[in-house]
């Protein structure tokens, strides 16, 4: 599967969000988005899972645009997991996950057993299988975000969508959300705030600022002390890694006078 | 995934308190036959209670002859037959299915607008069909017979949901804050012109019938009053049914639902358009029944979860017990006299309400 964006334009309030973006995810390609906060990453992502439609440009899934399917088609091959979270409803973990299969299912059609071991798989593959009976309000925020991850999963899409997916993660397990992201061989498109890990993880990231693609490329092509400093406006040094061979970003602390 | 090497590490420190352990939950089965065990025990001790004491064994004979005459010999008198069968129980299955259909209402709502404390009787509905009902009760109109109070309050009813949307529509969408909102507003607004009209009526006995409506009672039900809030209440909750998993996706908030294949805006527009609907056909019957829509779908979702494929059904029934009991207490408790089972659901809704609010906050 393939994801593109063609020229997207988001404006809103006579602003522009994201302006004239074009960009692809190949097949089984992990792209990251990356960019300071307000840059329009959200925004840009919005565009892709049908929750805000571009003021102009097309977003194709394999060269059908993604608003002209219907919605249901379009989750059955594309899922996102986003920041926002369901709130004081005491739904359990299963509960949530199990939410990923409503597309597939029609009016009074209930989960069989293939729907069920799909969500048994997707809470096993994110660690949370032990969790499945508590209620999802009760979890931590690193909990909730894997059990997102997981309600994706039984979606079984073949692209990912992740808004910052590894906010509230710890080490160990925004390792594992990315690494797995990248083992279930999905195209993928992340917005990810650390640098260092979409380099480790990306084949491709896409530098926006301002709601324009300032750059993109190969994380190495990319990520380079002259963008870092036109972008994010700070001085970093940038090097290969000794063990992993991927670029390594040392932000500089400010030089005071 | 190394699940074994990290095992169950927290992944955020601050956390003060080790999970709750899993919920033991009663199985579901188990549950909704203890619910509608309960629905028949309230709809037996209804049919019974009354001036005259009748037994539930004689109140279950009377019934099952009255399906077919082979199933029970009648060994009762021809009037107590006439006041079970003409007179309680009428108004029992009424209640039965005015607690259902708030219940399931109630429940619908919160999900629509995404909070646990929305209420059927916020909003403007029940203050539409309260205008209407009181415009027929202090200007004596009679345009359909015995159905003009019904047909009235059901007419208020639509013409507010009309206001309600249309105040909450904007660039074609609706907002969950604008539908509370308009909801709220044109509540109040029906509300000040029911009193109004209330207040400034000349005849005290027609004041006094309208403000009882406004509490809310089942009073003078008889079969004709039923059968299409019954039917209503039947076919909306099916229709709930049908769409239940979109129900579960709202709770997981507008973008997600949308991510994972909703139409959320028309899913909205319709769901509230059929509750309003349903609202609108059960307060032209039993007047503003407060709190039932509120309460029942929290203590469902504390037996069975917020699955609304598994509460639906379960609220249904608990509704339908509730508010069967709670019109019982309204015909008992200062016989001969009647109390407005409004004024029974709110006495014991309010302090719950406020119970739901310290535990939230806690």
């Amino acid at each position: 599967m393939t994801l593109v964006a063609e020229d997207v334009t988001v404006r809103a309030g006579g602003r522009a969000l994201v302006e004239d973006v074009s960009l692809e995810a190949a097949r089984g390609e992990v792209v990251g988005i990356v960019g300071p906060n307000g840059a329009g990453k959200s925004t840009l992502l919005r565009t892709f899972y049908r929750a805000r439609r571009p003021t102009s440009g097309r977003v194709l899934l394999d060269g059908e645009d993604v608003w002209r399917m219907k919605g249901r088609a379009l989750a059955r091959r594309l899922a996102a997991v986003l920041q926002e979270t369901p709130g004081e409803f005491e739904l359990t973990v299963y509960d949530v996950v199990a939410m990923g299969r409503a597309p597939y299912k029609r009016a009074f059609q209930g989960d069989d057993a293939a729907d069920r071991e799909v969500i048994t798989s997707a809470l096993a593959a994110l660690d949370v299988a032990n969790l499945a009976r508590e209620p999802f309000d009760r979890l931590s925020g690193g909990e909730k975000q894997r059990v997102l991850i997981a309600r994706a999963l039984a979606q079984e899409p073949d692209v990912m969508v992740l808004d910052e997916p590894t906010n509230h993660l710890d080490l160990r397990h925004q390792l594992d959300a990315l690494g797995l992201v990248r083992e279930l061989g999905v195209t993928a498109v992340v917005a990810l705030h650390d640098l260092n890990m979409a380099a480790a993880f990306c084949d491709r990231v896409a530098v926006l600022h301002r709601g324009r693609l300032a750059a993109s490329g190969t994380p190495r092509d990319v990520l380079t002390p002259d963008l870092l400093a036109d972008v994010y406006r700070v001085d970093a040094e940038i090097d290969v890694h000794p063990t992993t061979g991927t670029p390594r970003i040392t932000v500089l602390p400010p030089v005071s006078g | 995934m190394t699940a074994a090497a990290h095992g169950r590490a927290r992944s955020d420190a601050a956390k003060p308190d080790p999970a709750p352990p899993p919920r033991r939950r009663v199985p579901y089965g188990a549950t909704l036959a203890l619910l509608a065990a309960l629905a028949v025990a309230a709809a037996t001790a209804g049919t019974a209670a009354g001036s005259v004491t009748i037994p539930p064994a004689q109140v279950w004979g009377i019934v099952l002859h009255a399906i077919h005459p082979a199933l029970a010999d009648p060994t009762w008198t021809p009037v107590r037959e006439t006041i079970v069968l003409d007179v309680r129980l009428p108004r029992v299955v009424l209640g039965g299915v005015v607690g259902a259909g708030l219940s399931v209402c109630g429940m619908a709502l919160q999900a629509l607008v995404r909070n646990p404390l929305a209420d059927p009787m916020l909003m403007g509905v029940s203050s539409g069909a309260t205008v209407g009902a009181v415009l027929v009760m202090t200007f004596h109109l009679a345009f359909a017979g015995t159905f003009s109070l019904p047909v009235s309050a059901f007419a208020g009813a639509l013409l507010a949901l009309v206001l309600v949307v249309a105040l909450a529509r904007s660039g074609g969408r609706m907002t969950t804050v604008r539908l509370v909102l308009s909801g709220v507003a044109t509540a109040e607004v029906l509300q000040a012109v029911a009193s109004f009209l209330i207040v400034t009526s000349d005849d005290p006995h027609k004041a006094d019938a309208a403000l009882r409506w406004m509490l809310g009672g089942l009073a003078g039900s008889t079969w004709d009053l039923v059968w299409l809030p019954a039917l209503a209440v039947v076919a909306g909750t099916a229709a709930l049914l049908g769409v239940s998993r979109s129900l579960n996706l709202l709770l997981a908030g507008e973008e997600a639902a949308a991510a994972m294949g909703l139409d959320v805006h028309r899913f909205r527009a319709a769901l509230f358009t059929l509750v309003a609907a349903l609202v609108g056909t059960i307060v032209a019957v039993s007047g503003a029944i407060g709190f039932v829509g509120l309460m029942m779908p929290h203590v469902v979702r504390l037996l069975v979860g917020a699955d609304h494929r598994r509460a639906l059904p379960a609220v249904a029934l608990l509704g339908a017990a509730f508010l069967m009991a709670a019109d019982v207490a309204a015909r008992t408790v200062i016989a001969p006299e009647e109390i407005p089972v409004g004024i029974i659901t709110a006495l014991v809704g309010g302090p719950f309400f406020l119970w739901l609010m310290r535990r939230r906050a806690a």
